[in-house]
């Protein structure tokens, strides 16, 4: 029981408001006491999952690429084209970008697309722009909302579309579990166990988008 | 052949160029302490294969030191102006949008290309061997047509990953703190509480707790892999397949979904949560989260029917 004091320790911290990285440390150091491990086997663990994790940071390498064509104009850029576009509402761009995304993300390619890749230099100027074609007026809170929005469709349609998807961790995974267990189960199993909430994913996120959208341009004729 | 080795250096190469960018850059205050953070992460990505655990453990303490006085942060300004932006977007607009979408098509075609053509590189981490070359590429080629001063990707790069900050590195950190928590065990005692606090004799219930379970076990670890082990190993296996006799590809596949609906509504999960509130700069740090919510619990639900109607 006592190695859940972790865990108390990371709510704890978010709530507060503390530096998570402070958090994060502090919780590692307390469950690891409380289980019995002394502080150097601990720093010695931590640091081991850390160097066995970089792979999780190399995603900012792609940050001077961005950096460059911003420089240049690509959010402006981003945003003209939506002008152009007719029929570009918000719901509509952000709908076909989940549906592009869960797609990509069923057929294995889920680093394609991502946060730093797509969303903050396209998706998010795309989506902001299409928010305000609909309503010029669009409030700094408006447009945060947006923003978040863009960044929810691209989590979203990751992870509802990548189990379908044999050969990816989490689909590793329950095999390795179940494996263990004395279930021989063939992987596509679990993938087209996966089809229905993918479906599901989109119809309850796509209507949500449809919403956002008109509660977006309502404000705009309760303005005018 | 090419490894993941090589996206290392790639990525400490970087890191080290924006820690010395950083420390030249007077305008900002804490120039100091964003050189030693990124310098850090750099001698991580070059030297970590050599410094042996204890010697990653010094390095984790130092990057939480800096960053939890609060001893970095970003240079006031120094963007180019939104006018000067526009009248550039005007002129290369199309172009930008080539080059921007060289990144993932490279990733694209290096994942399929790696896997017809082994022995070029690791077939295992094709797609991010892929998206380092992609981001060489992207560079080139732009670099080649816009011609602009040498430094500014780099400086640019290092003025978007400073208004990122610390949270750069927190899913790393969160998932090295799900390596500790493995070793202490935290896991099978979640799993012993939840299956404790099932009611008997009920399949609904059951079905109920495993579903909540894997959504509520994978807020508090940031990640439905962790949650999953522990959640068969209390309810799915004794109780959902062994006692009630459902069928276990439902219940497991199903159930990760489960979990993935938790991913979505938790600062754990700070790759997909917090660091792209970081990097759209949004004013909430939970903007994302908050957007998500309102599909995450209803999606919930119709998992834990699917289970309920799927599986048995």
């Amino acid at each position: 029981m006592l190695v859940l004091i972790g865990i108390l320790f990371i709510i704890a911290g978010f709530v507060l408001r503390f530096n998570p990285l402070l958090v994060i440390m502090a919780s590692a150091l307390a469950t690891g006491l409380a289980a019995g491990l002394d502080i150097a086997a601990i720093i010695a663990a931590f640091g081991k999952a850390f160097n066995d994790t970089r792979y999780v940071s190399i995603i900012w390498i792609v940050l001077p690429v961005i950096g460059l064509l911003e420089a240049y104009g690509l959010q402006q850029h981003a945003r003209t084209l939506i002008g152009r576009m007719k029929g570009a509402t918000l719901g509509r761009l952000l709908t076909g970008y989940l549906l592009l995304r869960q797609g990509m993300a069923a057929i294995g390619l889920t680093s394609v697309a991502g946060h730093a890749q797509t969303v903050r230099p396209l998706v998010a100027p795309m989506a902001e722009a299409a928010a305000e074609a609909a309503n010029p007026a669009l409030t700094d809170d408006q447009r945060e909302e947006v923003k978040a929005h863009a960044a929810a469709t691209d989590n979203i349609g990751l992870f509802f579309g990548e189990d379908i998807f044999l050969a990816i961790g989490s689909i590793l995974l329950m095999k390795g579990v179940l494996e263990g267990y004395g279930y021989q189960i063939e992987p596509l199993h679990f993938s087209l166990w996966a089809i229905p909430t993918a479906i599901a994913a989109f119809l309850i996120h796509g209507f949500r988008l449809r919403r956002l959208d008109r509660r977006m341009a309502a404000k705009t004729e309760a303005a005018a | 052949m090419i490894t993941l080795g090589f996206v290392y250096v790639l990525a400490g190469l970087t890191f080290a160029l924006f820690a010395l960018l950083g420390a030249m850059d007077r305008s900002n205050p804490k120039r100091l302490g964003n050189a030693a953070f990124w310098g850090l992460l750099a001698l991580s990505m070059l030297g970590g294969g050599y410094l042996g655990d204890f010697g990653n453990g010094l390095l984790v303490l130092a990057l939480v030191a800096i960053a939890g006085t609060g001893q970095i942060g970003r240079a006031p300004s120094g963007d180019i102006t939104a006018d000067v932006q526009a009248e550039r977007a005007a002129k290369h607009g199309p172009f930008l949008l080539f080059v921007a979408l060289i990144i993932p098509a490279a990733a694209l075609a290096g994942t399929f290309l790696f896997k017809w053509l082994p022995g070029l590189a690791d077939p295992k981490q094709a797609t991010l061997i892929s998206l380092a070359l992609g981001v060489l590429i992207a560079l080139a080629v732009g670099m080649a047509r816009l011609k602009p001063p040498l430094l500014l990707p780099a400086q640019q790069g290092r003025r978007l990953l400073d208004s990122v900050g610390w949270a750069a590195i927190l899913p790393q950190m969160l998932a090295s703190l799900g390596a500790v928590f493995a070793l202490a065990g935290v896991g099978e005692v979640v799993g012993d509480l939840i299956g404790t606090a099932i009611p008997q004799g009920s399949l609904f219930g059951a079905v109920l707790a495993f579903a909540l379970g894997m959504a509520l076990f994978t807020m508090v670890m940031g990640n439905a892999f962790a949650a999953f082990p522990v959640m068969l190993a209390a309810v799915g296996m004794p109780l959902l397949i062994k006692q009630y006799g459902g069928d276990p590809a439902v219940v497991a596949a199903i159930g990760m979904l489960a979990g993935f609906c938790g991913t979505l509504m938790t600062p754990m999960a700070a790759n997909f949560n917090l660091v792209p509130a970081a990097l759209l700069e949004l004013k909430n740090p939970y903007g994302v989260i908050k957007a998500q919510i309102g599909t995450a619990l209803p999606l919930l639900a119709v998992n834990i029917v699917f289970i309920w109607i799927f599986a048995f």
